[in-house]
């Protein structure tokens, strides 16, 4: 892409456009292959702000599992593209924080290009003070990808009445033997559970803060990095 | 201990308590009785200060401290403990860890400090094989996939480990079978007959009471407490209906 992207741009719609014109023309896009019966794991903390671009090829029974912790500068955005080849297997979990005008945004390409091959996405993205958290998850499945198994679920949680979400799982099918599942949910702390909380002597920052990392862990694939720096997040937010 | 006086609500204005008063001393057990709609649970959340339910006129103090000044957290931790009618969920947060960092909260309210994880772990287990909870079911999220007596029970495993003064408990005998009742009963004695403590039973029937003696059994009709006496008077509105007695 040589030309500065608008919000005509599906993939661009929720973007910063000022902040990403300051970084344009964006450097070239990471590209990882993952050779035939190989593992790829990775971790990332998005922390500094900023485009990260990924693009990853599953070769036939590979797997991928990436964790994406998108929480720092004003803009920060992590684009995954991965092609899965026959059998192979990926999984995304990625949590994201934003507060303050933070714009954050995660947006995924998932093609199943051939037979057999499965994708997990576990998004929860928490959108506090007037931030703008986005999801944009695209899942393709090619003519001959039968028995393809994806699966994209999206939780959200609204902080502030000044805050948006947007998130958007897609789906697009070109084979007739798959399953394809994908949930979208957004909503507010639970206040109940807050109440409840606090009934036992917690404190409703501490309360909160409880609630959102409990919210956050099936995001954060089990990676105690992720973890301790998303409670950190979490913490300043407080 | 727990003094009400002239306590008027509404929740979503519209008025539920209308004139209540009600005083208990250390080492005595309140059951409240009443029909439904009578605002047997509005006083209890009143009480816990759960958001929603207005205090318009009177007062509440707990061992001389006004809580109705306070945030539900502060209430908790000024010896106040509300047994929930329906203990709410909560994916994701463990028992133990909820627990924890409730019983540390309320520490260092009192500048007391926290309890080291084997000290609580060792806390919890004894007042969970009081109430016959497994310590793995405490290890579990707060209350999910819980059966209704077991969401009961773990309310009582809960109070035990909090100690509180004064334990309201809402309607802790619904949902529990014969079994459960008399272990939830057998728990209340245990962990709340002292006479240091005091404790609001909030109920729709006797039963709870045969395990439980109240010293004193209040009836609750349209907001206000229409009626007092012993624990005989539990016995008369079981045969009599609220109806008679209440009017």
């Amino acid at each position: 892409m040589t030309a500065l992207p608008t919000h005509r741009a599906e993939d661009w719609r929720y973007s910063d456009l000022d902040a990403l014109g300051a970084l344009w023309p964006l450097p070239e896009p990471e590209n990882i292959i993952v050779p035939a019966g190989a593992h790829f794991d990775r971790s990332i903390v998005q922390d500094g702000g900023g485009v990260t671009q990924i693009h990853l090829s599953l070769g036939t029974g590979a797997a991928a599992h990436l964790r994406i912790l998108n929480i720092g500068g004003g803009y920060g955005r992590v684009e995954v593209h991965a092609t899965l080849h026959s059998g192979a297997d990926f999984q995304l979990d990625c949590a994201q924080i934003g507060d303050g005008t933070q714009n954050l945004e995660c947006v995924t390409h998932v093609t199943h290009a051939e037979p057999d091959a499965t994708s997990r996405q576990t998004i929860r993205n928490v959108a506090g003070g007037a931030a703008s958290v986005t999801y944009l998850g695209q899942v393709s499945v090619a003519r001959d990808a039968q028995r393809t198994n994806s699966a994209q679920n999206v939780r959200a949680m609204l902080l502030s009445r000044h805050a948006s979400v947007n998130a958007k799982p897609e789906l697009e099918i070109f084979a007739d033997d798959v399953q394809c599942a994908h949930g979208c949910a957004i909503g507010e702390l639970d206040g109940a559970a807050l109440f409840y909380l606090a009934a036992r002597g917690i404190d409703p920052a501490t309360a909160r803060q409880m609630l959102l990392e409990a919210f956050l862990t099936e995001a954060l694939g089990g990676d105690a990095a992720l973890s301790t720096a998303a409670i950190a997040k979490l913490g300043q937010m407080a | 201990m727990l003094q009400i006086n002239n306590l008027h609500a509404t929740v979503a204005d519209k008025p539920i308590l209308k004139g209540l008063s009600l005083t208990i001393n250390a080492g005595e057990v309140h059951a409240i009785m009443g029909p439904n709609g009578a605002g047997k649970s509005t006083l209890a959340y009143v009480l816990g200060g759960r958001p929603g339910y207005e205090v318009t006129a009177g007062s509440a103090s707990l061992n001389g401290v006004d809580i109705l000044s306070l945030d539900p957290h502060e209430r908790a931790a000024a010896g106040l403990f509300l047994g929930f009618q329906y203990p709410v969920e909560i994916p994701g947060v463990s028992g133990v860890q909820f627990l924890r960092e409730a019983l540390n909260a309320q520490r260092k309210a009192h500048g007391l400090p926290p309890l080291s994880g084997g000290d609580f772990l060792k806390l919890a287990r004894e007042k969970a094989a009081l109430l016959g909870m497994d310590m793995d079911m405490l290890k579990r999220p707060v209350n999910v996939g819980f059966s209704g007596g077991e969401k009961k029970r773990a309310e009582m495993v809960q109070m035990g480990i909090l100690n509180p003064s004064l334990a309201i408990l809402d309607e802790t005998d619904s949902g529990l079978d014969i079994d459960a009742l008399r272990v939830v009963g057998d728990g209340i004695n245990a962990i709340m007959r002292a006479p240091d403590k005091g404790v609001l039973l909030i109920t729709h029937y006797q039963r709870l009471l045969d395990y439980v003696r109240p010293d004193f059994v209040h009836v609750l009709a349209d907001g206000r407490i229409t009626r007092s006496g012993g624990p005989e008077l539990a016995l008369e509105l079981e045969r009599e209906g609220y109806a008679e007695v209440a009017a």
